[in-house]
């Protein structure tokens, strides 16, 4: 069966004034695949990402989700943004609210499920991410690795179809990187659909279903990860992948 | 000098007249501190919003208010404003006093607001939360929070602000320190006196602070 197309990019541009930061970008991901975005710092990968649920803007270009293009400035953003997930590097947590409050907050106040069910299912995505003993804590208490799990709770509980990771695990003390790593590898073992900035090169060869190398804001080289991290093709690609450390 | 038993003879005799005064004070402090926290939050977000004219107009306002004197603002509503639409003088007095602290709280809280770290905007909008939404959930309350150390700070200068209404005959503490006391002869024992009330009135205000403040750092803990 074919997979049906998730996120498809053509020609996209940005600049931030002289700076030309995505040059010409074509991307496509395709539904229940993990797409690493991987590069050097300043490659435009975050924004690239970012303007995937339209915290940046671009400047031209399309961005097709699940088919459809949104226009900019509209309450159509919203209604993208409900089916785009995102993790960011620094959590974001709300820090004024609970562990339960922060997952439930998105679902009851813009789908409006009831309380008590958007509780129920909060409590049933603590779990699996494995903080079922936090739902009541503030997230003051919580470690970087915590903090990040329930972001990722948080995210899920809007039901999103695809979700974007910024640098997930940038922020983190090494020893906490690997059970939010554990926590994606499940999502992504269960289909869920992902765009992963990220600089684990291990995870993205086990976890990752295509990787795109970036550099100065061009899509340099894109393949399966096997193909990919064992054979490169492009010069800068072999560059880095030698100067990266798995 | 007056003596202590003096003092306190006075303090004693003249309670009834002075806790109505109190009363009328803290009436004053607390309507002009709600007004104006409305009116604050008005232009912090006029002034935050990305719509030039708007941001532009709580500027002036600003200017205006922190540019002249308080007691020409309590004239100026007195007698132009309270004159012609009959305003009775506890709203005239209230309103200018609101008027004035509005211009400081917008400060405060346009402050505040932005000191909360983008990234919090980010993730609500990330969620499908409007930008309004987010604001009223996720930014503003956190927001208040910090604000609320200055706030304070400004509720005890609006509750002390609040004597100016003597002088457009308002009853308040200030006044009747000054009318007993030149009634008396006696102005040093009144005004000693008055300074009491004031103290009384702050301590109250500083725990109702600090018993928010509490409340609302429970997340920190």
């Amino acid at each position: 069966m074919e997979q049906k197309e998730m996120i498809r990019i053509r020609n996209l541009h940005k600049s931030y004034g002289d700076l030309h930061v995505l040059k010409d970008i074509d991307m496509k991901v395709l539904d229940s695949d993990v797409v690493c975005l991987i590069g050097p710092s300043g490659s435009g990968k975050s924004t690239l990402l970012r303007c995937l649920n339209y915290l940046e803007k671009k400047d031209s270009g399309q961005i097709l989700i699940e088919g459809t293009e949104v226009k900019p400035d509209t309450h159509d953003i919203n209604k993208i943004r409900e089916k785009v997930g995102m993790v960011f590097q620094h959590f974001y947590l709300f820090p004024h609210m609970t562990v339960l409050e922060n997952v439930i907050e998105a679902p009851t106040h813009v789908k409006k499920v009831p309380k008590a069910q958007a509780i129920e299912e909060a409590k049933a995505l603590l779990a699996k991410v494995g903080l079922s003993d936090k739902a009541d804590v503030y997230p003051s208490k919580l470690s970087g690795g915590q903090k990040q799990r329930v972001a990722i709770a948080r995210a899920l509980a809007m039901k999103p179809d695809i979700l974007l990771f910024d640098e997930p695990t940038s922020a983190l003390d090494p020893e906490l990187v690997g059970e939010v790593l554990a926590t994606m590898k499940e999502l992504a073992m269960e289909g869920m659909t992902m765009v992963v900035v990220t600089h684990e090169m291990s995870f993205a060869r086990e976890v990752g279903d295509w990787i795109v190398f970036m550099h100065d804001g061009r899509v340099v080289e894109s393949g399966p990860p096997k193909e990919f991290f064992t054979n490169p093709k492009e010069e800068r690609t072999k560059e880095f992948l030698q100067t990266t450390v798995f | 000098m007056p003596s202590f038993s003096h003092f306190f003879d006075t303090l004693f005799s003249s309670s009834d007249v002075f806790i109505r005064a109190m009363l009328l004070t803290l009436e004053l402090t607390v309507v002009s501190i709600i007004v104006g926290i409305v009116i604050g939050l008005l232009f912090a977000l006029l002034k935050i919003s990305n719509i030039k004219v708007l941001a532009w107009i709580s500027d002036a306002y600003v200017f205006l208010v922190r540019g002249t004197p308080l007691i020409v603002q309590i004239f100026i509503l007195y007698f132009g404003i309270s004159n012609l639409f009959l305003l009775p003088d506890f709203w005239a007095a209230s309103l200018a006093l609101a008027f004035h602290n509005g211009a400081y709280i917008s400060e405060i809280l346009r402050g505040t607001i932005q000191s909360i770290d983008k990234g919090q905007m980010e993730a609500g909008r990330s969620l499908g939360m409007s930008n309004s939404l987010t604001l009223r959930r996720i930014i503003l309350p956190q927001a208040f929070r910090r604000a609320l150390p200055p706030l304070g700070n400004q509720f005890i200068i609006g509750l002390k602000d609040s004597s100016l209404a003597a002088f457009i005959s308002m009853n308040e503490l200030f006044n009747v320190a000054t009318t007993l006391g030149s009634n008396n002869f006696d102005e040093m024992t009144y005004l000693l006196i008055v300074a009491v009330y004031y103290l009384i009135l702050v301590a109250f205000l500083t725990i109702v602070v600090n018993l928010f403040e509490k409340k609302l750092s429970i997340s920190d803990r």
